[in-house]
């Protein structure tokens, strides 16, 4: 199946100059979560403002569901929604009024039994004659998705979701998204929070200086990308420097000397556990237990950035 | 076309005008009936019949005018500046919707929105002056393309404003003098004939000079001269809203 969004060297320059895409390639497959991952400044905004129409390209191409975003431009837009970074809203109008607008700006008809389905489902049924410069920074976030779910769009974008979100509205949102795949809705989703992507996405793009630096599956990226490590639990605290016998193994004493940890990658040859628990035996210190756990998107994420894991 | 779209803008604009209604519908009934107070009865019964017509009458039309204009500017400026302000504006450039359409929602409500305040303010001079009017469809007409042409000056000034300050600068130091001085409120035969002349360069005077000649059948301006020019504007201004949707000035980056 031909892949519903495809972004083809897309390059974007300001007037300014500054160039904010510099030739971003991307295709989006159909159903699947795709976290766009990278640090302020690194193109995500642009990005997505582009394929939404917000932002005229410079030179490139976007199709979504086959249709070019400057050519067939209604077609296109029709399957996209935006949930934007700020909280942008008309203060005065009611949350049921803003969402019924959004879905009429989309060219569909009324649809009361639709919109109050979206605000019972983002928790905002109560809310829903209530102005919106009356609601907290979560409730007008919960009225932006539903604006974007309004006219039933295909693909969603997420601009920073959760940025500034309590805990609780994350896990609603995270539930909303989860629905929204099994009815096999594209999101695109921007996060400064690794665990949100770790969480929910099928695969993960790096974007940094406007390029994209790496495309892969959440699960292959973190498998062959990641570094375990190894905790060892001691029966007695360990007091003191690390005796010499262990000094080669690079460990680091946590908990006050409860507990050593070890990081080995799981891509090298050797990864040195077996000498260390020699070691660790020859300096007679006893093992009361020991864990193993992968590292996270996030210190993944880091070294990219920096460029030493390529 | 985007019919449910323009619809929805349609709606949801002038919903934001009955939310206010006492601002909105209050405010031009209360100036207005100052005006004829002021003008029609305190000071109007000393001043003799202008080209036949009693004073306090003469000005209606010039008041009306006034009140649409600034009405129908001020009001498609702020319907499509304030969702550049909150950043709501977002929505609108990623909805598969075209100039004409978005132009269509914002300036349509706008305009009927000027066009209700006109008419409030009409019933209420038959409470101060006898008014008759002699060509009620030519009055109409003018009414409607004045609505338009401004509420689609209003439009672009909305766009082409960076802050607050810059929304309220060309109604307050052009279109307010224009009207002002285009003949709202005297006939320009009573100026000298230098200023007779000069008046001839303001634009608004043509629309007041032929809306007048459908109420008294007198213009300062033969009524086809006063036709062309407001068509005229009208194609200026939707020329104007054409060339930014293309290039997206200020909208789009």
């Amino acid at each position: 199946m031909a892949p519903i969004v495809r972004v083809n060297d897309l390059r974007k320059s300001y007037a300014s100059r500054f160039e904010a895409l510099k030739g971003v390639t991307l295709d989006i497959e159909e159903g699947e979560i795709l976290a766009l991952l990278g640090p302020n400044g690194a193109g995500k905004t642009t990005l997505i403002s582009t394929i939404c129409g917000i932002t005229m390209p410079s030179s490139g191409t976007v199709t979504v569901g086959g249709h070019d975003i400057l050519k067939d431009y209604r077609a296109a837009r029709s399957m996209i929604g935006l949930v934007p970074q700020e909280l942008s809203l008309e203060a005065f109008e009611t949350v049921f009024n803003a969402v019924s607008f959004s879905r009429g700006l989309f060219g569909k008809s009324r649809n009361d039994a639709l919109v109050t389905d979206i605000l019972r489902q983002l928790g905002l049924l109560d809310k829903k004659d209530t102005k919106i410069m009356a609601l907290s920074g979560g409730m007008k976030r919960r009225v932006l998705i539903a604006k974007a779910l309004a006219h039933e769009p295909r693909v969603l974008f997420l601009d920073e979701p959760t940025a500034g979100v309590d805990v609780e509205l994350r896990k609603d949102m995270w539930a909303v998204v989860d629905r929204l795949r099994q009815d096999g809705v594209t999101i695109i989703l921007t996060t400064h929070y690794i665990e949100e992507a770790e969480a929910m996405a099928d695969r993960v793009a790096v974007i940094d200086k406007g390029q994209i630096m790496l495309v892969q599956d959440k699960d292959a990226l973190m498998s062959h990308m990641g570094q375990k490590e190894l905790i060892v639990q001691l029966d007695q605290p360990f007091v003191g420097d690390i005796p010499d016998a262990l000094s080669a193994h690079g460990l680091e004493v946590i908990e006050e000397g409860a507990r050593l940890r070890y990081v080995y990658d799981t891509k090298a040859d050797r990864t040195g556990i077996t000498s260390l628990l020699n070691d660790l035996q020859k300096a007679g210190l006893q093992m009361v237990d020991m864990e193993t756990r992968q590292s996270s998107l996030e210190e993944i994420f880091v070294g990219l950035v920096k460029g030493d894991a390529a | 076309m985007n019919y449910q779209a323009m619809r929805a803008i349609y709606i949801f604009e002038m919903s934001r005008f009955f939310r206010t209604y006492r601002q909105s519908f209050l405010a031009p009934v209360i100036s207005t009936s100052l005006y004829f107070i002021v003008f029609g009865a305190a000071i109007g019964s000393r001043i003799d019949q202008v080209e036949g017509v009693s004073y306090g009458a003469f000005i209606v039309p010039g008041l009306i005018m006034l009140s649409v204009m600034t009405q129908a500017t001020s009001n498609a400026s702020f319907g499509i500046y304030f969702p550049k302000f909150t950043g709501s504006i977002y929505e609108l450039l990623s909805a598969p919707i075209n100039f004409l359409e978005a132009t269509v929602g914002y300036v349509g409500a706008a305009a009927s929105k000027a066009l209700i305040i006109g008419a409030i303010i009409f019933v209420t001079s038959f409470f101060f002056v006898d008014v008759q009017v002699m060509h009620p469809l030519a009055m109409v007409a003018f009414l409607i393309l004045t609505c338009l042409s401004f509420s689609l000056l209003g439009f672009i000034i909305g766009i082409w404003a960076g802050n607050f300050e810059q929304l309220q600068i060309i109604p307050l130091l052009i279109i307010t003098p224009l009207v002002f001085l285009g003949g709202s409120f005297y006939s320009t035969t009573m100026l000298p004939p230098f200023w007779q002349a000069v008046t001839l360069l303001n634009p608004v005077h043509y629309l007041i000079s032929g809306f007048r000649w459908s109420f008294f059948e007198q213009a300062d301006v033969p009524v086809g001269v006063s036709l062309m020019a407001i068509a005229a504007f009208t194609a200026l201004c939707l020329g104007a809203i054409a060339w930014i949707f293309r290039t997206g000035w200020r909208i789009r980056s």
